[in-house]
């Protein structure tokens, strides 16, 4: 490493963002800016019911109220919300396609470009993809064999429209539109998202998997997704965010909420790489994002994997609330900054049952100029008997320009609560690149190495598919970053 | 809120009696501090730092000062005597938050050393003390900080000019003592100039059954290549409240260790900012708590690494029994420039009671690559297989659950650089854990 440092900063600032491309797709956008008409308007164009659109109301009422978070270890530009698009319709057509025929093949191309396995790929690839570019879904696949198992997995305005109930019940009852700042402005504007329904017993015979994807300029994202595992059931959820390149910067605050009753699993998984900005910290993504989930069933069990190597900024903290006896949650992170990325990540679990676990593993990877932050709660209320958590969060700094940071809360009420935490910030250390030199391997290669082996620990927690684009993607991320 | 109203009042009232009784120089920094106070008044649970302890609520009842420095109807060099065997110290009485007088100079300690009333000292030396009072204690940065300032009139003051050793422990008690509810404000400054050795001790007692609010402030500057160690050891009673920020900035390769002892209170707040300007600095702060009833310790700590190749080693241990509760928040920050840095910091905790609560917060910002920076908390009860095993030993459950927890904060007291004076905790914090007052045989003070 000491050799040609300059090399593979050169290597690394000369690393474009590989998915930087933009589609030419006539898109239906509403007014900039944002009132109670802009909403009445998102309401009607997507045909909702008076329902949906009061509790639109009373959210954007309620965010009214409140000001802007300041808290995270963030450095957020002034953000304009009446300078922001609220809506964009790609599909232009108010009822959705039933064939890819009737797909737009621009859009087509897009996904192709991407490597959706949307089309030839789907049967391969053994995945159902609900495939959202901006806010309307285009295109859901192996609806049919979901649907033999009474699986529900559509978008969110579908179920909205076909399965109200069933969405008026679980909808906000885990974030609900008085949470935070962005949870409420989400409720108000909400475009679509996705909506998982499995049925008690039922065991997802495949992984469900979403691509988000920004593409129009100017408008902001704000899916919506909504799981929910009935008793003994079991579903595994993908997502992963590719953006095109941009120069302003687009906000993008999500909400997803999970359910888990009785003895039921679901394991959510994440790659996000949306656009981080060039080099200079130019344009990128924020990402603003509230996802927790209920383990409110008995011997429930719920866990969040994700690999952040995008964005510009990041403010995410996917949560358990650990309210069934035996109840079990895991959190897996690598959080990847470079350049003048920012990262204020983690989790909370809060135990409220007895006997609950809960397993924490963040990994923190920080180069450039950027600033990694891991912020996490473990909270163990007066009643959670022989409540366990476990937490590991372990910064690795590449360059000295960056920040590693730490800042995990714990609240113990209980007195058989065993509860730990351990962090370490180091950088790669010398002998571990000189053992590996000694052994033919060059510094770049090693770098590679020592670091897959750092993250393994998450990425072995993902899927197949996504194990192999996560680790792509860190090496694309990371290249040449230590001198 | 609203709870800082009658300090205002207070000072605005009675400010000509505050600085009347004290000195010039800790008059000098009332006016700024005041301004500071009344524009953020006393932190209430929103703000971060204060999360844990609500300094509005605590400084809101209505206490006595004594601003006219009335005399103080004890002598403690009668009635206090420490039993700390074998163990020789220059003792010296702060009581309530004025310095008792020394009735003769102790022996051993070498010449230019000054120990004494900050506020004696302060007029008699101004030239040393000016240049160190209220430097680090920044007013505009913590409201209690600044209500010492403005409020507190004497204290105490530790001055080593450069290249002296003192062997001599120093020992400095702290006794409240009063008829009626008293709020008492300390100052106690510390200056090691360069090559300098000393070691202070400094004890709280209280001494009646009231209620008790001290506020006290402590500023200690170590200079190049010198050694100091504090020892600060809480023995008062459920009906006081205690707000301590203690402020260490260590030059090169200076050595402290600050070890603070909390076995009997009410409400205790240490906050402890340290501060590593030079390089080669190397801070060891430890902190140990045993809590019951509804017992409340809050220690939070800062330490900033500002320059290269320093170290600094965190150590906290908590008991906490019946409803008592404790916090800990320790921050390390590694600026861009302190590459080679050492941190570690460890917090953990036994929650005896389910009713007993702990909240921790181990916090580490770094924005240097070449260091190595670790922080491990855990909250836990005491191991059962070695409980079973001591049980099957045929020592009885109570003892094995006696010699666990002793076992358990005896890693704090192992920090201790002073012989007699950990032997002497020992046996103070079995005292403790088997329930009986730990107080010094043939001592009056505590009640």
């Amino acid at each position: 490493m000491q050799t040609e440092p300059n090399k593979f900063v050169k290597e690394l600032t000369q690393e474009k963002y590989k998915y930087g491309f933009t589609t030419e797709v006539s898109t239906d956008i509403i007014e900039k800016g944002l009132n109670e008409d802009v909403i009445r308007l998102i309401s009607s164009k997507k045909g909702e019911p008076e329902w949906m659109l009061e509790f639109r109301l009373n959210a954007y009422r309620h965010w009214l109220t409140m000001t802007m978070p300041h808290w995270a270890h963030l450095d957020i530009p002034e953000i304009d919300y009446q300078a922001i698009s609220y809506y964009a319709d790609p599909t232009k057509k108010k009822e959705g396609p039933k064939s890819m025929d009737e797909v737009d093949p621009e859009l087509i191309k897009t996904f192709n470009k991407l490597g959706i396995p949307l089309h030839e790929q789907r049967q391969l690839s053994g995945m159902a993809v609900d495939a959202v570019m901006d806010s309307v879904s285009v295109k859901t696949t192996f609806k049919e064999t979901l649907m033999e198992k009474g699986i529900i997995f559509c978008s969110f305005s579908e179920a909205v429209k076909e399965h109200p109930d069933l969405v008026q019940k679980y909808l906000g009852s885990v974030v609900g539109y008085r949470d935070n700042f962005f949870a409420a402005l989400n409720s108000a504007v909400f475009s679509d998202g996705s909506f998982v329904y499995i049925p008690k017993g039922v065991r997802c015979p495949m992984e469900l998997s979403t691509y988000f994807r920004i593409n129009a300029a100017n408008t902001g994202q704000f899916e919506r997704t909504l799981i929910v595992a009935d008793d003994d059931s079991y579903v595994s959820y993908l997502e992963g965010c590719t953006a095109p390149q941009r120069d302003e910067n687009q906000l993008h605050a999500a909400i997803v909420e999970i359910v888990v009753h009785d003895r039921a699993e679901v394991k959510y998984s994440t790659v996000q790489n949306w656009y981080p900005g060039d080099v200079n910290g130019k344009g990128g993504i924020y990402n603003f994002v509230t996802k927790r989930g209920h383990c409110k069933g008995v011997d429930s069990k719920l866990s969040w994997t994700q690999v952040e190597t995008g964005s510009a900024i990041t403010w995410k903290y996917p949560s358990c609330i650990l309210s069934g006896d035996n109840a079990t949650a895991e959190f897996y992170s690598v959080a990847v900054t470079n350049n003048y990325q920012q990262a204020d990540t983690g989790t909370k679990m809060i135990h409220l049952g007895k006997n609950t676990k809960s397993t924490i593993v963040s990994k923190g990877i920080s180069a450039g100029k950027s600033q990694n932050s891991y912020r996490g709660l473990v909270r163990v209320s007066s009643k959670a008997d022989n409540a366990r958590n476990y937490s590991q969060c372990d910064s690795l700094l590449l360059g000295s320009n960056c920040g590693a940071h730490t800042f995990p809360y714990m609240d113990i009420n209980n007195e058989t609560a065993i509860v730990e935490h351990e962090a370490t910030t180091s950088k790669i250390s010398e002998d571990q690149l000189f053992y590996c030199n000694q052994r033919g391997i060059n510094t770049e290669d090693a770098i590679g190495l020592i670091v897959n082996g750092y993250a393994k620990e998450v990425i072995n927690k993902l899927p197949m598919e996504f194990a192999v684009e996560a680790q792509k993607l860190l090496a694309v991320s990371l290249e040449g970053s230590v001198g | 809120m609203a709870a800082e109203q009658q300090y205002i009042d207070i000072f605005l009232e009675c400010g000509s009696a505050i600085n009347k009784h004290s000195s010039e120089l800790l008059n000098s920094k009332r006016a700024e501090a005041f301004e500071n106070f009344k524009k953020n008044g006393f932190p209430t649970r929103k703000v971060e730092k204060y999360k844990y302890t609500d300094a509005d609520e605590l400084f809101a009842p209505d206490y006595g000062l004594n601003i006219n420095r009335l005399d103080i109807p004890v002598n403690p060099y009668k009635v206090f005597k420490c039993d700390v065997p074998n163990m020789s110290t220059a003792l010296y009485f702060v009581v309530n938050d004025s310095f008792y007088p020394v009735s003769q100079a102790s022996p051993n300690i070498p010449e230019g050393v000054i120990i004494g009333s900050l506020k004696e000292f302060s007029e008699k030396h101004p030239e040393i003390i000016e240049k160190y009072y209220g430097k680090i204690a920044k007013t505009e940065e913590d409201s209690i900080t600044a209500l010492n300032t403005m409020m507190a009139q004497d204290g105490f003051l530790l001055y080593v000019p450069k290249g002296v050793v003192v062997e001599r422990p120093i020992q400095l008690v702290n006794i409240l003592h009063s008829s009626v509810d008293l709020m008492s404000n300390r100052r106690v400054l510390v200056i090691l100039e360069e090559n300098a050795h000393a070691k202070l001790l400094i004890c709280d007692h209280a001494m009646d059954d009231v209620k008790f609010l001290s506020t006290q402030v402590i500023e200690a500057f170590i200079g190049d290549n010198s050694l100091f160690d504090l020892y600060e050891l809480e023995e008062t009673h459920n009906r006081n409240v205690r707000f301590s920020n203690l402020y260490v900035s260590q030059s090169a390769n200076s050595n402290v260790l600050l070890n603070g002892m909390t076995l009997h209170n009410g409400v205790t707040r240490n906050m402890t900012n340290v501060s590593l300007e030079g390089k080669g600095a190397e801070i060891k702060l430890c902190g140990m708590a045993i809590a019951d009833k509804r017992e409340h310790i809050d220690n939070n700590t800062f330490i900033d690494h500002k320059v290269s190749d320093c170290s600094s080693n965190e150590l906290f241990k908590y008991v906490l029994d019946d409803e008592a509760v404790g916090a800990f928040a320790g921050k390390v920050l590694v600026r861009h420039d302190a590459q080679h840095t050492n941190s570690e910091q460890t917090n953990r905790n036994l929650c005896a009671t389910r009713t007993a609560r702990m909240y921790t917060q181990p916090q580490l910002e770094i924005y240097a690559d070449d260091v190595k920076c670790s922080h491990g908390a855990t909250v836990g009860q005491l191991d059962e297989n070695a409980l079973f095993y001591m049980q099957q030993r045929g020592i009885s459950l109570r003892e094995a659950r006696l010699l666990l927890m002793f076992a358990f904060v005896n890693e704090v007291i192992d920090n201790v650089r002073l012989d007699v004076l950990k032997e002497r905790l020992h046996v103070l914090v079995e005292k403790r854990f088997r329930g009986e007052l730990s107080k010094c045989e043939g001592c009056a003070i505590c009640k």
